[in-house]
C-alpha cells in the first residue's frame, strides 16, 4: 500500500482540475480564447495575477497571444530555451497549432498541451466535443493521453507533465469539451507533494542542460537535405518507444502516493468476454454503467478503454484483451470521410491482425463504429446497442449511435427501454441565464460534495440565444463516485424557474412517477393547478408527482435581489430533496453564500442570507387533482403556415426535438433558408415599448438603435389603413419626399427582449412630465395581446417606395425594410444595430463574410436566423468561414464576383446584337451609382433574362445559357466582411492588413467591442489601457492598437471610426461612404457590450461619453485625387469631459480602481495621456493634404503588387 | 513666538488649536491631511464613509460579476472575479490607520449610515482602526410621508445610543437645522451619548438641467453670511448641553471663527475656504485668531470661549426673536446718515 493520504475532496470542472495541475507544473503559458478550454487559460491568469505560484515558488507567466498559432509558437520558444512550458486549447485553435507540433515533438522537447476535445468546423460550426481535433495531431509526434473523467482530468495532467520530463516527448493531455472539460465532479485533489512526488528533478535538470544558450550554442532547427533527413527522423524513434513504458510509471507512482490505479489501457467486464467494446474519453462512463449492468446478468462482455492513444499501445492493448475476445467493436468520436475506418478503430484492426498473422490465428472480428459527434449524447443504451450489433451474424461496420441514419442505414437502434439505474438522486433545473440557476445548482453541487460524504456532479446545457437563454442543470448525488456521462432524462426532484417553461417545452415530463415538482410561481397553492396547461396537469396526475410552489420573485423582490431568485430555490430544493437534514442544509447553503459573496461586500451576502432565511416560509405544498381540467395546450413551436423546412426541421429544434430528426432531414452541406427568426416567438420581455403617438417626431431613432429590430418603422399612404385593427397608431409623416404619408412606429410584443435602449435614445418628451417619452416601457402582460394584433397588421402594410426618400437621413433609413430581425443577441447589444442598419441600406444586394465570434453566433447559430429576406425573396448571403481567415475569404467572394460579372459583361456584349435593342448597351453603361440606377439596372436585368429565355434562332445556344446562369452578376453587389476586433485586431490581422492592402473593393465592418465578447471577455489588442479583462486581470498595461490609423497609412483605403449612439447621422455616412468607395474600406463601430459593465438600457447614449471624453474620436478617412484633399475628416469636438470621468462609468475600469486603486490611478493617467496625444495627432492628421498613391498596383481599382518569396 | 494659549479641550479630546479640518477632499489624503496639520489644524475630520455607498458599490460589484454570468454556453461570466474588492470601506479604514501613523493631531472619523445594524459594524472597525474620536453624520432627507418628526428623532436617538454602546470613542453627532425644537432635540442627543454637536451639516442640494430637463446634484461651498445660523444656536446651546459644540458651514476668516468660539463652540471647522484657498489658508486664519487675542489682551481661548453665548451676553434676547426687532430698528438711523 501506498501513501494513500486523506486527500482533499473538492467539487470542480474538468477545465478546472487540469489547470489546477498544469498551473503548479509551468513557468510560461502561452494562451488564446476557444471554447471549451477558455476557462483553463483563466483560471491560470486569474491565479497568475493573485500571485499564486508553482511547485518551484515562481508565479507563471501567463502570456496572450494573437491567435493558437502564436501561443504555439511562444510555447516552442519558451522549451527551447528551457522552460516548462504548456497551452490549453481546442478545435481550430489546435489545428493552428499543428506546424508548430511538428517541431516541437521533432525536437524532442518535454511541454504539455491540455485540450478540451471539440469538433473541427465543416459544414457548420460546433463548440461541442469530440475528438476530430486531437485525431488531426496523430501524426505530429506528439503523445496523445486520453483522460475520461473530471478525476482523470486532473491525474492525468500529472501523468503528463511528468512523462513528457522524463521521455523527451511533448504530450497532448485530452478531454471531452463540455462533457469532462464543463462537468462539475468530486475528485480528490493532488497536493504539492504528489506532484512533486512524480516530477523527476533530474529529468528537469536535463531539459534545462538543453535550452538554447549563448554560454554554450547549438544550432537547433537545421534545413536537411535528402541525404541525412529521413535518418535523422528515425533516430528519435527510441524517445517515442519509452513512452508506454514511461507513462505506465508514472501511473504506478501515482497509485502509490493516491491510490487511483490506470492503465495505459483498462479493461473491465467478465474475464472470459467474448464480446468487447473499445472506447476512448468521456464514453467510458456511460460504457462501464452498461457494461457492468450486461455483466450481472450473465452477458460475457467486457470494455476496454484506451488511455495513451499515441503512441499505440500495442502490447497493453492485446495483454489486455481476454483471450476469450471474438468480436469487437471500436467507437470513435471522430469521422474520418472514405477511411476503411476511423482512427482508433484502424489501430486496433492493426493491433489484433499482426499479432494474428504472427502466432496464425485467426483475428476477433473487429467492427468500429461512430458516435457523439458534436457534443452528441451518448448513453449506455447505445454502448448496448454497439454490443447488440456484434451479436449479428455479420457485424455491421460501420455503423453509427445515436442518430437514426435514414439515408446510409448506418444507425443502430438502441433498447428504448434499457437505462441504468442511478444509486442516489437526480434532479433537473430549469432555469434561465439571467436568474443564477446554474449558479446556484453549481453551488448545490459543492455544498453536497463539502459537507457530505455524498459524491456529487453537476452539468449544465444551454440553448444558443445570448438574450432570455434557457439553461437546463443537471445534478446527480449518491454515496457512490458518478461516472454517469450523460444527460439526466428523467429525475427524482425537478425544478422549473420560470413558469413559462411550461407551455414551450416538457418539464414536468422529465420527472419520474412519485417524484418531486417545484414551481416558482406567482400563485397562491390553490389557485396554481388553473395556471397550468393541459399536458402539465395530466402528467402531474397519471406520474403522481408530488408538486410544490414557491413565488422566488416575490421573496427575491423583497429582499433586494432582484430577478436572481437562485438563494430562493436552492433552499426549496435541499428541503424537499432530504439530500441533507434541513437545518444542516440552511447552515451550509448560509456558508456558501458567505463564502461565494465574501468578496462581494456585507450587503450581498446580507440580501442572500434573508432570501434563504424567507424562502421556506413561502413554499407550499399543491393538492393535485384527481383528473386534468384545463383547455390550454402547449403552444406550438411554429404557426401552422410556415415554410415547409421550417415546419419539418426549425420547429422540431424549437421544441427541442433536433436529436429525433433523421440524417434525410438534414442539408447536406450545411445551407440553411434565411429569415427564420421570425418564426420563433420567444416573448421573453417583462416589458415592452408602446408608442405615444402624439409625442412622437418622427425622428426613428429608436427603430435605428434596436438591437433586435423589435422597433420598427413602417410610412404609407392613409389608404393602407383599410381593415386596421381598432385603436392601431398611426400619424401623418412629416416629410418632403413622401407628403400624405403617415407613420406608424410598431413594437413586435414577442421578438422584443425590453431592453430599453429604444426609450433612452428616443428625444421627444412630454411637455407636462419629462419622464414621458415618444415611446414608453410599459409592462407586456397589460400591452401583449393588443400589440400582437397590431404587429400582424403592420407587418401587412406594404414597404414604402424606397427610391423616394433618400438613406442619408435616420428617418430615411429607418423607412427601409430590415434584413436582419429578431436576434437572440444580448439585451441592449451594440453590435446588432450596425448590423441591421446595413442590411436597410444595402441588404438586398450584400453577400457577408463574417468571423466566427459573437455576430456569427446571433447571426447563425441554429435553429434560426435573423438575416431575412424582402418580399422579392432578396436578402443578404451569408457565411462564416473561420475566425482567422474573414478577410481573406470576403475577397474570395469579391474576386469570384468580379469573375462573374466580367463573364456575364463579355457575354452580354457578344450576345448584343441578339437581344432588344440599346439593352445590353444601356446594362454595360451603367454606373449603378445610387439606389435609383441599381433599380433600373434591375429592370433592365430582368428584361435581359426574360429576352434570353426565348433567344432568337441566331444566338449561340451555349452563350445564352451561360448568361442566363449569370445575368444577375451585372446589378451591383456589395462584399461585406463582419466580424469582432478579436478578430480585425488579432488573429485576423494579418490576413485584414493583406485584403486592405489589395486595393480591391471590400468593405470591412468591425464590430469593436474591445474585447472577445463571444468567449467571455477576454482581453484583445483592441482592449484600452486600464480595462480589466479577462487575460488582463490586473488592467491592460498597453493602449489599444489604432487599427484606423494604420489602414488609413496605405492612402487608399476609406477608414471611417463610429459610434452609433454618439453621431448616428456620421455612422450613416460613413457606411454609404464606405459602400461607394470603389477601394477597401474598413469601418471601425464602436460596440457597447455587457462586458463593459455598463447599464445596456443606455448602451446607445453611453456611447456620447465615450466621444465626449475623446475615448473614441469620431473621424473618416476619405481618400481622394486632389492634391489638396484633405482626406481626414475628424467628426467629433475636442473632449469636452475629462477620460477619468468616462471611465468612471463603466465597471471593467472601475473594477480596478476597487482591487488596485495605486494601479488603476496610473493606468488612468497613462490613458489620459493616449487620448491626448491620440487628438493632438488626429488635429494635426485633419490639416493635412494627402492624394491617394498613384500607380497601377495601388489605385483602389489596381490589383495587389506582385510578390515575392522572401 | 505667541504666548497666547490656543489650546482647547473638544469631545474631551486636547486640541492644540480651535481650528479643526472638517470633512472634505483635502481631509480624503495623506498630504491634504499633512498639510492641513502643517497649517496648524487642531484636529482632522476624514470624509464621512457613506454606508449608503458602501452598499450600492457591494451590489454594484455584485452586479458586474452576474451580469451574463452562466447565461451562455461559451462564456461563464464577462470579468475575472478577483480576490479582493475594495468595496470603500477597506480604504477608509486604511486612511485612517495611515493619517494616525502620520500626524500628530487627533483624527476624527465621519459615519453616515442607512441601517442600524452598519452603523454599529462600521462604528467598530472605525473604532478598531485607530480613529480618535466618531463623529455621526446624521444625514438624512425626511421624505417618507409616513414617518412624522417624533418617529424621525427617535430614530436619530436610538442609533446614537446603539453606537455610543457599542464603541467607547469620543462621540459627536453632526446635525442638520431642521429641526423644531432643536435645543430639546439637542439635549436629548446628548442624553442619547453624544459627546458633542456639530453644528450644522450641509446637503447636496439638487439641481435642474434646463437643456437636458435632469436632476442634477451640484455641490455648492458656503458663503461666510451662513456663518450665522450656526452661530446662534451655539449661542443658544452653550451651557445648555453637557457637550462639546463645533461650528460648521461660513468660517472662512479668523473673524468668523472667533465668532463662533466666542458663542460658545470648542472649535470651529473649515472646510469651504480651505478647499478654495488651499489648506495653507488655515495658517493664516490661525495667526489671525492670535492677532485678534493678543491685541484684545486674551490669555487663552478658553478664556474666550461662550463668553458672548446666549448664558453669558449682555442681552440674551437678542439670540431670539428681539434680534430681528433690532435690525429693523437701525435701518432709520443709517438711512439718514
Amino acid at each position: 500500500m501506498g501513501i494513500v493520504n486523506d486527500q482533499e475532496r473538492a467539487c470542480i470542472d474538468g477545465n478546472e482540475a487540469a489547470a489546477r495541475v498544469a498551473h503548479r507544473l509551468s513557468e510560461v503559458v502561452a494562451i488564446y480564447p476557444i471554447t471549451p478550454a477558455s476557462p483553463m487559460g483563466e483560471l491560470a491568469d486569474t491565479w497568475s495575477a493573485l500571485g499564486r505560484t508553482n511547485l518551484w515558488g515562481r508565479v507563471p507567466e501567463i502570456v496572450e497571444m494573437q491567435s493558437e498559432g502564436g501561443a504555439a509558437g511562444a510555447l516552442h520558444g519558451a522549451v527551447q530555451r528551457g522552460a516548462l512550458a504548456t497551452t490549453f486549447t481546442a478545435s481550430q485553435g489546435l489545428l493552428l497549432m499543428i506546424p508548430n507540433l511538428y517541431k516541437i515533438a521533432g525536437e524532442l522537447s518535454p511541454c504539455v498541451l491540455h485540450v478540451a476535445a471539440r469538433t473541427v468546423a465543416t459544414h457548420a460550426l460546433s463548440i461541442f466535443g469530440d475528438h476530430s481535433d486531437v485525431m488531426a495531431t496523430r501524426q505530429t509526434g506528439f503523445a496523445l493521453l486520453a483522460s475520461s473523467s473530471v478525476q482523470e482530468a486532473h491525474d492525468l495532467a500529472l501523468v503528463a507533465h511528468a512523462a513528457s520530463l522524463r521521455a523527451r516527448v511533448p504530450f497532448l493531455h485530452f478531454f471531452d469539451g463540455f462533457r469532462t472539460s464543463h462537468e462539475m465532479n468530486t475528485i480528490a485533489l493532488l497536493g504539492d507533494e504528489d506532484l512533486r512526488a512524480l516530477i523527476d528533478e533530474e529529468a528537469l535538470a536535463a531539459h534545462r542542460a538543453r535550452r538554447l544558450t549563448p554560454d554554450a550554442p547549438v544550432l537547433r532547427g537545421s534545413a536537411q537535405n535528402p541525404d541525412v533527413f529521413f535518418q535523422a527522423r528515425e533516430a528519435a524513434n527510441p524517445f517515442h518507444a519509452r513512452v508506454p513504458e514511461l507513462v505506465a510509471g508514472c501511473f504506478d507512482a501515482l497509485a502509490h502516493r493516491t491510490g487511483r490505479r490506470y492503465g495505459l489501457v483498462d479493461y473491465v467486464g467478465s474475464p472470459d468476454a467474448e464480446d468487447v467494446l473499445v472506447v476512448m474519453g468521456s464514453a467510458a462512463g456511460a460504457c462501464s454503467e452498461a457494461v457492468e449492468v450486461l455483466v450481472d446478468r450473465g452477458s460475457k462482455l467486457g470494455l476496454l478503454v484506451v488511455r495513451l492513444f499515441r503512441p499505440f499501445p500495442t502490447d497493453a492493448l492485446l495483454a489486455a484483451l481476454p483471450a476469450t475476445t471474438r468480436r469487437i467493436a471500436v467507437l470513435d468520436r471522430t469521422k474520418e470521410p472514405g477511411a476503411p475506418g476511423e482512427p482508433l478503430y484502424q489501430d486496433v484492426v492493426t493491433a489484433v491482425a499482426t499479432r494474428a498473422m504472427a502466432h496464425g490465428e485467426a483475428p476477433p472480428w473487429v467492427t468500429g463504429g461512430r458516435y457523439g459527434l458534436g457534443g452528441k449524447e451518448f448513453t449506455p443504451a447505445l454502448a448496448k446497442a454497439a454490443l447488440d450489433g456484434l451479436r449479428a451474424p455479420t457485424p455491421p461496420h460501420p455503423f453509427t449511435l445515436g442518430i437514426v441514419d435514414d439515408v446510409g442505414h448506418t444507425s443502430l437502434r438502441p433498447d428504448p427501454g434499457f437505462r441504468v439505474p442511478h444509486e442516489g438522486v437526480s434532479a433537473l433545473f430549469f432555469g434561465l441565464g439571467s436568474d443564477g440557476t446554474v449558479g446556484a445548482t453549481k453551488a448545490s453541487a459543492r455544498i453536497i460534495a463539502e459537507h457530505t460524504d455524498l459524491h456529487a456532479q453537476g452539468y449544465f446545457v444551454y440553448d444558443s440565444k445570448k438574450s432570455g437563454a434557457v439553461t437546463v442543470s443537471h445534478l446527480r448525488f449518491g454515496a457512490a463516485p458518478i461516472r454517469a456521462t450523460y444527460q439526466i432524462d428523467e429525475a427524482d426532484f425537478v425544478a422549473c424557474h420560470q413558469l413559462g417553461f411550461l407551455d414551450r417545452m416538457p418539464v414536468a415530463e422529465r420527472c419520474r412517477a412519485g417524484g418531486t415538482l417545484l414551481l416558482n410561481a406567482p400563485h397562491a397553492p390553490d389557485a396554481l393547478w388553473d395556471a397550468l396547461p393541459r399536458e402539465t396537469q395530466e402528467t402531474l396526475v397519471e406520474r403522481r408527482i408530488e408538486l410544490h410552489v414557491v413565488d422566488a420573485e416575490r421573496v427575491a423582490r423583497e429582499v433586494g435581489m432582484g430577478p436572481r431568485i437562485n438563494t430562493v430555490m436552492q433552499p426549496c430544493f435541499f428541503a424537499l430533496s432530504g439530500v441533507l437534514p434541513r437545518e444542516e442544509a440552511l447552515a451550509a447553503i448560509r456558508d456558501e453564500i458567505r463564502r461565494a459573496y465574501r468578496r462581494r461586500g456585507p450587503t450581498v451576502v446580507e440580501r442572500n442570507l434573508a432570501a434563504v432565511d424567507r424562502a421556506l416560509a413561502a413554499l407550499h405544498a399543491v393538492k393535485i387533482p384527481a383528473a386534468a381540467s384545463a383547455r390550454r395546450g402547449r403552444r406550438k413551436p411554429v404557426p401552422d403556415d410556415a415554410p415547409d423546412f421550417v415546419v419539418r426541421v426549425t420547429a422540431r429544434l424549437l421544441a427541442g426535438e433536433g436529436d429525433l430528426l433523421p440524417v434525410s432531414a438534414m442539408p447536406v452541406d450545411g445551407t440553411f433558408p434565411t429569415g427564420t427568426a421570425r418564426f420563433e416567438k420567444r416573448a421573453i420581455a417583462h416589458e415592452i415599448p408602446i408608442w405615444e403617438t402624439p409625442l412622437c417626431i418622427d425622428c426613428g431613432k429608436c427603430a435605428l438603435v434596436c438591437p433586435h429590430a423589435a422597433i420598427l418603422m413602417k410610412v404609407f399612404p392613409e389608404d393602407a389603413l383599410a381593415g386596421a385593427p381598432e385603436g392601431f397608431l398611426s400619424k401623418p409623416f412629416r416629410s418632403r419626399e413622401l407628403p400624405d404619408h403617415h407613420l406608424t412606429i410598431q413594437v413586435a410584443p414577442d421578438d422584443c427582449t425590453g431592453c430599453g435602449v429604444c426609450v433612452d435614445v428616443c428625444p421627444a418628451r412630454s411637455k407636462e412630465e419629462v419622464r414621458t417619452k415618444a415611446i414608453n416601457m410599459r409592462p407586456v402582460a397589460e400591452h401583449r395581446e393588443r400589440e400582437r394584433e397590431r404587429f400582424d397588421f403592420f407587418l401587412g402594410i406594404p414597404e414604402a417606395d424606397r427610391l423616394r426618400i433618400e438613406p442619408d437621413t435616420v428617418k430615411g433609413a429607418q423607412v427601409r425594410e430590415p434584413l436582419f430581425e429578431f436576434s437572440g443577441a444580448c439585451a441592449g447589444c451594440g453590435e446588432t444595430p450596425y448590423l441591421k442598419l446595413l442590411s436597410q441600406l444595402f441588404g438586398d444586394r450584400m453577400v457577408v463574410a463574417n468571423a466566427t465570434g459573437c455576430s456569427s453566433i446571433f447571426g447563425g447559430n441554429l435553429p434560426t436566423t435573423p438575416w431575412s429576406t424582402n418580399a422579392a425573396g432578396r436578402g443578404p448571403a451569408w457565411s462564416n468561414s473561420l475566425f482567422e481567415d474573414d478577410a481573406e475569404f470576403g475577397l474570395g467572394m469579391l474576386l469570384a464576383q468580379e469573375q462573374l460579372e466580367g463573364e456575364a459583361r463579355a457575354l452580354l456584349e457578344k450576345l448584343s446584337p441578339c437581344l432588344e435593342p440599346g439593352l445590353a448597351e444601356a446594362i454595360l453603361a451603367s454606373d449603378q451609382e445610387g439606389e435609383a440606377e441599381i433599380a433600373a439596372q434591375r429592370a433592365r436585368v430582368e428584361r435581359l433574362k426574360h429576352g434570353l429565355a426565348t433567344p432568337p434562332h441566331d444566338a449561340d445556344p451555349a452563350a445564352v445559357r451561360r448568361l442566363a446562369q449569370l445575368a444577375d452578376e451585372l446589378v451591383r453587389k456589395s462584399v461585406w466582411i463582419v466580424g469582432g476586433d478579436g478578430w480585425a485586431y488579432d488573429i485576423g490581422s494579418g490576413g485584414l492588413d493583406h485584403v486592405l492592402a489589395s486595393g480591391r473593393n471590400v468593405n470591412v465592418l468591425v464590430l469593436d467591442t474591445q474585447v472577445y465578447s463571444n468567449t467571455g471577455g477576454q482581453a484583445s489588442k483592441a482592449t484600452p489601457r486600464g480595462a480589466v479583462a479577462k487575460f488582463a486581470s490586473g488592467g491592460k498595461s498597453m493602449p489599444r492598437k489604432d487599427l484606423g490609423m494604420i489602414a488609413s497609412a496605405y492612402g487608399n483605403v476609406y477608414v471611417a471610426q463610429v459610434a452609433m449612439g454618439a453621431d448616428d447621422r456620421q455612422t450613416l455616412n460613413a457606411l454609404l461612404e464606405a459602400e461607394a468607395w470603389p477601394g477597401p474600406s474598413l469601418v471601425i463601430a464602436y460596440s457597447t457590450c455587457i462586458a463593459h459593465g455598463i447599464d445596456m438600457a443606455r448602451s446607445m447614449s453611453h456611447q456620447k461619453g465615450a466621444v465626449q471624453s475623446g475615448f473614441w474620436p469620431l473621424y473618416r478617412f476619405h481618400p481622394g485625387t486632389d492634391p489638396h484633399e484633405h482626406p481626414f475628416h475628424l467628426d467629433s469636438r475636442r473632449p469636452t469631459r475629462p477620460l477619468s470621468e468616462f471611465l468612471r462609468t463603466e465597471a471593467r475600469f472601475a473594477m480596478l480602481a476597487r482591487s488596485d486603486p495605486e494601479r488603476a490611478r496610473e493606468l488612468a493617467t497613462l490613458a489620459q495621456a493616449d487620448a491626448d496625444e491620440r487628438w493632438r495627432f488626429y488635429e494635426q492628421l485633419a490639416g493635412i493634404e494627402r492624394t491617394i498613391p498613384q500607380g497601377e498596383d495601388a489605385g483602389p481599382d489596381g490589383s495587389a503588387p506582385e510578390g515575392e518569396d522572401a | 513666538m505667541s504666548s497666547t494659549d490656543l489650546a482647547i479641550d473638544y469631545l474631551g479630546l486636547s486640541l492644540r488649536c480651535p481650528l479643526v479640518a472638517s470633512s472634505s477632499p483635502l481631509t480624503g489624503n495623506l498630504d491634504g491631511l499633512r498639510r492641513l496639520e502643517d497649517a496648524g489644524a487642531g484636529a482632522v475630520v476624514l470624509p464621512s464613509l457613506f454606508e449608503e455607498q458602501l452598499e450600492a458599490e457591494s451590489l454594484a460589484v455584485h452586479r458586474w460579476l452576474e451580469t451574463g454570468a452562466e447565461s451562455h454556453v461559451e462564456a461563464a461570466g464577462y470579468f475575472p472575479e478577483l480576490d479582493d474588492y475594495d468595496l470603500g470601506s477597506d480604504s477608509y479604514l486604511e486612511l485612517i490607520r495611515r493619517a494616525k501613523q502620520a500626524l500628530e493631531v487627533p483624527v476624527i472619523a465621519s459615519l453616515n449610515g442607512t441601517t442600524p445594524g452598519g452603523w454599529v459594524r462600521h462604528a467598530k472597525s472605525l473604532e478598531q482602526a485607530g480613529a480618535d474620536a466618531l463623529e455621526l453624520n446624521l444625514y438624512g432627507v425626511a421624505a417618507d410621508p409616513a414617518l412624522d418628526s417624533e418617529a424621525v428623532e427617535a430614530r436619530d436617538r436610538a442609533l446614537v445610543r446603539s453606537v455610543r454602546e457599542a464603541v467607547s470613542l469620543p462621540l459627536a453627532v453632526k446635525l442638520s437645522p431642521f429641526f423644531t425644537a432643536f435645543v430639546h432635540t439637542a439635549r436629548e442627543l446628548v442624553a442619547s451619548g453624544a459627546g458633542g454637536l456639530v453644528l450644522f451639516n450641509r446637503f447636496y442640494q439638487p439641481d435642474l438641467d434646463l437643456e437636458s430637463l435632469a436632476v442634477t446634484p451640484r455641490l455648492v461651498l458656503s458663503a461666510r453670511d451662513e456663518l450665522r445660523l450656526p452661530l446662534r444656536w451655539i449661542a443658544i446651546l452653550h451651557g445648555r448641553v453637557k457637550a462639546s459644540l463645533a461650528a460648521t458651514t461660513g468660517i472662512h476668516e479668523a473673524e468668523d471663527a472667533l465668532k463662533v468660539l466666542l458663542a460658545g463652540a470648542n472649535v470651529a471647522m473649515m472646510a469651504s475656504a480651505l478647499l478654495q484657498n488651499g489648506p495653507e489658508h488655515l495658517a493664516l486664519v490661525r495667526s489671525g485668531i492670535v492677532g485678534w487675542l493678543e491685541a484684545h489682551e486674551y490669555e487663552s481661548v478658553r478664556q474666550l470661549c461662550g463668553s458672548v453665548s446666549q448664558g453669558a451676553a449682555e442681552d440674551p434676547n437678542a439670540f431670539e426673536r428681539a434680534n430681528y426687532l433690532q435690525t429693523l430698528q437701525s435701518w432709520p438711523g443709517d438711512y439718514h446718515r
